[in-house]
């Protein structure tokens, strides 16, 4: 009697000892949970949700993005990179297109643009039929399966300034740019995605990724307006080998950069008439390195 | 019936204790420091590494013309020490000692198409910088794991790219790659607390650790982690040697 009383008296003492960090534990996931559910976004005026977006999450992202936005839904085993990246895992925080600095978290415009514009050359669908507040309450659903949205801000936006006027300068400094920084030890002198380096690249993931092709026609995931284009090299492609190049391209440069890669695309711009007529040459890749 | 009451009130009040020195270490100041040092070694042959095709990139060949540039995961020196292990108090350290934090700023360079050093070990919080010294453009691109609180980033760095400074938050061993050459293949190791990595004879000295009993534990990239328990001594010097098998 007076053995197994002490045996029980133990028991609870150390069942009670032992429980206490478990307890805080639980509760700091519930908290975190909680606070992942009254995730909100917001987006010009509006106000996102998380709870409101849930529904359309279901119906419409879920098959490839996951119950748990971890990127396997059920079709997710039917993309095949290169050419059908697979669905963005969102467990990670980690994303494409921002307007902030690599290694930031996106802002909630940046996610609102990617969910609206849709993934050219991938499965990602454009979403525009959704009404505005139905997009932001999806961008906070999106964010709700992250735990770096609760813990960390998103970065700063970098600045971009005013786009100046093309010139034949501007174009031609920009194929300086291209040469300096060795865009096309990736893209390619030419910029068709066939640089010395292409056959190899993977994504953060270990999955092979193919770098853009400027003259195939097709749209930059991260949008395509000169402005996306200079967001993209200045903020790079978080998750893939598309670098940043905030420091080492200076704002001034960076725009000489974006002319230089429009006359490398196939659509008829000005920039590529400017190329033309100067009688441009693609960069030559085995020229001395110009250092900074 | 007392008796049994007596018991474990008496029991309570030590655990209690217990949990509370372990809370509450005794605060140690940097005077009494003492170090840990010892040898790292490989036992049996070690393992074939591979050799580097560098002709992707004409600027990297060049730069190795006189050398025969291999994979870096196992450097074992001539008397069969390892380089490039990290060693790191495990255990036994009090918050304290953890909040101490070295002001050196460990520098990771790219040279000649390869990671010097291999290995770069750092506190968690501690800023260290990456440079380039080659005349051809390198992407920095570490990759761990988001949810450690550890996040990737990715910046290219050309020729005379200015370093770039940063800090991790969390411990983990952390991959470093160049998408723009596939071979280059680095660490970053972030450990809480004083650290040390093996030179080309496999010698090692954990410096600034307080008087107190240690796990030390040892990290390869190939073969993963060993253990010691150490006692230092203050202004003393205990050693932890290790040995691991190659298969
Ligand atoms: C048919 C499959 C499919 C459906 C349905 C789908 N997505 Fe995607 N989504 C993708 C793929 C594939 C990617 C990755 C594209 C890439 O990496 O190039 C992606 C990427 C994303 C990204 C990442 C943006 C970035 O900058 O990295 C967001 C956000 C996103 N999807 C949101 C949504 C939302 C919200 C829905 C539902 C309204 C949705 N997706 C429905 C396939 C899908
Ligand atoms: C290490 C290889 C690498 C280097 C160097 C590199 N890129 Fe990229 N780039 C990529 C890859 C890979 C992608 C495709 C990412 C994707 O589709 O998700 C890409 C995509 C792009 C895109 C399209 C992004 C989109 O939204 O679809 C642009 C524009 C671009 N790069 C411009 C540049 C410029 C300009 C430079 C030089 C300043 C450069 N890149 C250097 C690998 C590289």
């Amino acid at each position: 009697m007076r053995r197994s009383l002490i045996r029980w008296s133990l028991f609870l003492l150390a069942a009670a000892v032992f429980s206490l960090p478990l307890v805080s534990w639980a509760q700091l996931t519930k908290a975190d949970l909680d606070s992942r559910l009254k995730m909100e976004s917001h987006v010009g005026n509006i106000t996102g949700h998380a709870k409101d977006g849930a529904a359309d999450y279901h119906r419409y992202c879920e098959g490839c993005h996951g119950v748990r936005g971890d990127g396997n839904g059920e079709v997710a085993q039917w993309f095949d990179p290169p050419n059908f990246p697979k669905p963005r895992d969102f467990q990670l925080g980690i994303f494409k297109c921002r307007s902030t600095p690599t290694g930031t978290l996106p802002t909630d415009q940046d996610l609102y643009d990617a969910i609206s514009r849709g993934f050219d050359r991938s499965g990602m669908p454009i979403w525009n039929t959704f009404t505005k507040q139905e997009r932001v309450d999806l961008v906070a659903w999106v964010k709700h399966f992250s735990p770096r949205f609760v813990s960390e801000k998103p970065g700063t936006a970098i600045q971009i300034p005013p786009e100046p006027e093309v010139t034949a300068e501007r174009v031609k400094a920009g194929r300086e740019v291209f040469a300096r920084v060795q865009c096309w030890k990736c893209h390619g002198v030419t910029g068709e995605a066939n640089g010395p380096s292409a056959s190899t690249l993977q994504d953060d993931l270990g999955r092979p990724i193919a770098a853009f092709n400027f003259t195939e026609g097709s749209r930059p995931k991260c949008g395509d307006t000169d402005q996306d284009i200079y967001r993209i090299f200045m903020t790079g492609l978080d998750g893939t080998p598309m670098p940043s190049f905030a420091d080492n391209i200076k704002p001034d440069e960076a725009w000489d950069l974006v002319f230089y890669l429009r006359s490398l695309m196939r659509e008829p711009s000005k920039e590529k008439a400017i190329a033309q007529q100067l009688g441009l040459k693609p960069v030559d890749p085995n020229a001395p390195a110009p250092t900074q | 019936m007392k008796t049994q009451y007596k018991f474990v009130a008496v029991l309570s009040t030590v655990v209690l204790i217990a949990c509370a020195a372990l809370v509450h270490m005794p605060q140690v100041n940097a005077a009494g420091e003492g170090k840990i040092t010892g040898t790292v070694k490989l036992d049996g042959p070690p393992p074939h590494m591979k050799g580097i095709d560098m002709s992707k990139d004409p600027y990297c060949v060049k730069a190795n013309a006189n050398s025969t540039p291999k994979m870096e995961n196992v450097v074992v020196g001539a008397s069969g020490g390892l380089e490039n292990v990290v060693l790191y108090i495990s255990e036994g350290l009090s918050a304290s000692a953890l909040a101490e934090k070295s002001t050196t700023i460990p520098v990771f360079d790219q040279k000649n198409c390869v990671y010097t050093p291999h290995v770069l070990a750092m506190d968690v919080g501690q800023t260290f910088k990456v440079e380039t010294s080659d005349q051809t453009a390198h992407n920095i691109h570490p990759n761990p794991n988001p949810m450690t609180g550890n996040i990737p980033w990715n910046q290219s760095q050309p020729p005379g790219a200015p370093p770039v400074e940063k800090s991790w938050k969390a411990p983990e061993w952390i991959e470093v790659k160049c998408n723009i050459h596939p071979w280059m293949h680095g660490w970053f190791a972030v450990v809480k607390g004083p650290y040390a990595t093996t030179d080309a004879n496999g010698n090692y000295t954990i410096n600034n650790v307080p008087p107190g009993n240690y796990t030390v534990t040892a990290w390869q990239e190939q073969f993963g982690t060993q253990t010691a328990k150490v006692a230092v001594a203050a202004g003393g010097a205990a050693k932890a040697d290790f040995t691991f098998k190659s298969k």
